[in-house]
């Protein structure tokens, strides 16, 4: 039986990490990660967890910290944001180089400068290619269900790469919505024992982690980690499939609505999934045949996926909410049309760059979007392959 | 304190082959701490001679569970690993019995790069040994000052020119900054005095809490003296009172062997230059006129110091 | 010279799964020198085995028993601190 409560996204994660009891947690505070680590400090000083929390004094020894527990053999979790991801950069690599399965929340918080603490995308974008998983949980149900699914992703014996969720800075993490919660007995049994691989406390085989490479062995390191990526989305598949049993929601790579007979569609990830989904019903009930897809996991992208619900639909926007300074556009962008770059039919895409910094994003500007969407597809002209929406100038 | 043949009966902890230099200070003091103790050891080392030098891949001299993660971050590494193993104990998921945790790390990966994570483990009160092998330099990269570089010594990023004779300004002192945090024990020692750093490094490593140990690594190839020097170097840094025997047991400072002789009369304090003299990165002081001003700012800073540490060790 | 193994032969994550295995990594090529020891002038005191950057002093029951000439790098510290000036340095030529 599940049990709903009003919770915002710190809230609900703080839950799930309760409930999953991690042996150790080193965090550092930010926002809009605080409340999250807040909760969990409550939990910890009630004794509802028996987890040893590392209150460290920075986010670079933060994930230096869970490197060292969780070569150490157990289940490690953190959460951070922003500036913290930022500082954790170089370990970040490290984690997933040494194959460790730590799962840490990230609440999107714009990068400075100017120093801003609200949501847009460019701590987990900047952050794409170290070889972590990345998941982006819509609202806080989404969170608190990432949060459960991301450790046993991780702690896969096929793969055994850490796994970032990602969730809206304030949007998600102080909103609340109703969550409907597991019990604390079923997540346990989901989640299950920790199987260490290699520990450092096994004292009767002692091993090294973290040796020189030379350029005689790096390139072959690095390929077994490529190797394990490759299997990424097979595990995500499996246990978004496993949750939905205990669950009844359904989990997987991508969502999508309205994309039976969509002509134009919107890709988006996270929150602002919820105010497209709401966009679409509209237009659809004028009669209009518009469809959104929400990429749920990012690292590793979903090709295949993408290219299957986009067959027949005519253009694509993009949402991106972060840039990519210097590049073709933004990140998402480039992974959409760089996944239907081999396609003799496909849909004509653009690019629209939003939200940045917390600048917010309503119905009117997405209906505006699937205007253009609409005017590009029975014009057959493409205005501005790159618009940035919401921005004064 | 058991005997040199009582230790010789011991498991090393460290195998040769590794590729440290001929006559390496650090590589004797790391073997002289490993050996101190018979309790199960976990090690990590930052980034440095002593890391790059012990693991270059396939091959690894440690032969105890060893972890390298980046430069600055041994403290908060070792503070994972001890904090699951508390965790794993506690949960029954370990056997119970006791294993210590040592991180090593160089001059630059401890006074600079890495002091944060040192002071937030040593805060956080982990129940680890913090060795730092000070060899005073960035040495696995070339001989780059740091900030235990002494005033005057020739690095390649303080060298001695026509107008600057070296590293400027003097260095810091990282023994008083941790003791600063209040631990159950901190020391200095070095190799050469090998009873006292393995009485040290015993205690360190069997007390319980964070502790610390600065050992002064003579690096022959930093340095520019010769690797047959070491023994004279550890002696003359001692007798100079560069690098003075103390130890800080909650609080309580003691000083030991050739430093209390000093102290308390029955033996005279040698100046600087003795301990200069032997070094190919000072020589470029006794050339210049310039360098004897250099001379007189070092000594006047080991006076202070020294004057500070009688102080302190009720003297 | 075997060739080195591929990707798919060797532990993940860059570990290294044999403990010590750096012995097998012949350190005594890179000697000019090499110690020598005057069995007769050696008290076993073990001095010289302590401060041995290589381990390449063998003992046994407390006693000197031999060099590690596949290791021993030549430093000369040994001949150094022997109390007795038991062991010194001879070239390799």
């Amino acid at each position: 039986m599940q049990r709903s409560m009003p919770l915002n996204g710190d809230d609900s994660a703080a839950y799930a990490m309760r409930q999953i009891d991690p042996d150790v947690v080193a965090a550092y505070p930010i926002t809009p990660q605080t409340e999250l680590m807040q909760n969990f400090a409550q939990f910890h000083a009630d004794g509802d967890v028996r987890t040893e929390l590392i209150t460290v004094e920075s986010e670079h020894s933060a994930m230096s910290a869970c490197v060292g527990a969780s070569a150490a053999g157990g289940r490690v979790m953190t959460a951070t944001s922003s500036q913290g991801l930022a500082l954790m950069w170089e370990i970040l690599y490290i984690a997933a180089s040494y194959r460790l399965p730590i799962a840490m929340n990230v609440i999107n918080r714009a990068l400075s400068g100017p120093i801003n603490i609200h949501c847009d995308h460019s701590d987990s974008m900047g952050s794409r290619d170290t070889g972590w998983l990345q998941i982006y949980g819509e609202n806080p149900q989404e969170a608190y269900d990432n949060t459960i699914q991301a450790v046993r992703i991780a702690e896969h014996m096929d793969l055994r790469l850490p796994v970032m969720c990602m969730q809206d800075g304030f949007i998600t993490s102080h909103a609340v919505e109703r969550v409907d919660m597991l019990e604390d007995e079923v997540v346990q049994e989901f989640v299950g024992e920790f199987e260490p691989q290699y520990p450092l406390l096994d004292l009767e085989n002692p091993v090294t982690y973290g040796p020189l490479d030379l350029y005689d062995y790096f390139f072959e390191h690095k390929m077994q980690q490529i190797d394990a990526m490759s299997r990424a989305e097979k595990v995500v598949r499996e246990i978004g499939k496993e949750y939905e049993k205990i669950s009844g929601r359904s989990y997987q790579m991508l969502e999508t609505f309205g994309m039976e007979d969509a002509e134009t569609a919107v890709i988006v990830l996270s929150s602002t999934a919820g105010t497209t989904r709401s966009t679409v019903k509209d237009l659809r009930e004028q009669g209009k045949k518009v469809g959104m897809v929400k990429i749920r996991c990012f690292r590793p992208f979903p090709t295949d996926e993408l290219i299957d619900v986009l067959k027949g639909v005519k253009v694509v926007g993009t949402l991106d909410r972060s840039d990519g300074l210097g590049a073709y556009g933004a990140p998402l962008f480039n992974e959409t049309r760089n996944t239907l770059y081999d396609e003799d039919e496909k849909p004509d895409v653009v690019d629209y760059v939003f939200g940045l910094g917390g600048r917010d994003i309503g119905k009117r500007e997405i209906t505006d979007v699937y205007s253009q969407l609409e005017k590009i597809a029975s014009t057959g002209e493409v205005e501005r392959r790159i618009s940035y929406l919401g921005v004064r100038e | 304190m058991p005997s040199l043949k009582q230790l010789s009966e011991r498991e090393e902890r460290l195998s040769s082959g590794h590729r440290l230099c001929a006559g390496c200070g650090a590589s004797v003091a790391v073997r002289q701490i490993l050996i101190s103790t018979e309790l199960p050891i976990i090690a990590c080392a930052s980034t440095g001679c002593l890391e790059v030098a012990t693991t270059i891949y396939p091959f690894t001299a440690w032969k105890i569970p060893f972890i390298h993660n980046a430069f600055e971050n041994a403290a908060a590494t070792i503070s994972g690993v001890e904090s699951m193993y508390r965790a794993l104990k506690k949960r029954g998921r370990i056997p119970d019995r006791k294993i210590k945790f040592v991180a090593f790390g160089g001059d630059g990966g401890t006074y600079d790069i890495g002091l944060q994570s040192l002071s937030g483990a040593l805060e956080r009160g982990h129940d680890f040994t913090y060795v730092c092998y000070d060899n005073q330099a960035y040495m696995n990269t070339g001989i780059q000052r740091s900030s235990a570089t002494p005033i005057g010594a020739n690095t390649t990023t303080s060298p001695c020119g026509d107008e600057i004779p070296g590293k400027r300004g003097q260095r810091k002192n990282l023994t008083q900054i941790v003791a600063a945090h209040d631990v159950p024990y901190a020391a200095q020692s070095t190799p050469s005095h090998y009873m006292d750093l393995i009485r040290k490094a015993q205690k360190a490593i069997e007390t319980d809490g964070p502790t610390f140990l600065n050992v002064l690594s003579p690096c022959p190839r930093g340095w520019r003296s010769d690797a047959t020097s070491f023994a004279d170097l550890g002696k003359t840094a001692v007798e100079t009172c560069v690098w003075p025997l103390y130890e800080i047991e909650d609080g309580d400072y003691v000083l030991n062997g050739t430093t209390k002789r000093i102290a308390d009369g029955k033996k005279d304090k040698l100046p600087v230059e003795e301990w200069l003299k032997l070094q190919g990165r000072f020589k470029h002081l006794f050339k210049d006129p310039s360098g004897k001003a250099v001379i007189e700012e070092a000594q006047s800073k080991i006076d202070r110091d020294w004057d500070r540490l009688k102080t302190l060790a009720s003297i | 010279m075997s060739e080195k193994p591929g990707w798919k032969h060797i532990p993940p994550a860059g570990l290294i799964l044999e403990a010590g295995n750096a012995e097998d990594y012949k350190t005594g090529d890179w000697r000019t020198e090499r110690p020598v020891i005057d069995r007769e002038k050696c008290t076993n005191c073990l001095i010289c085995w302590i401060n041995c950057p290589d381990l390449s002093i063998i003992v046994e029951n407390g006693e000197f028993k031999e060099f590690d000439l596949d290791h021993c790098k030549g430093c000369g510290i040994c001949a150094t601190v022997c109390p007795r000036k038991a062991i010194h340095m001879e070239s390799e030529r």
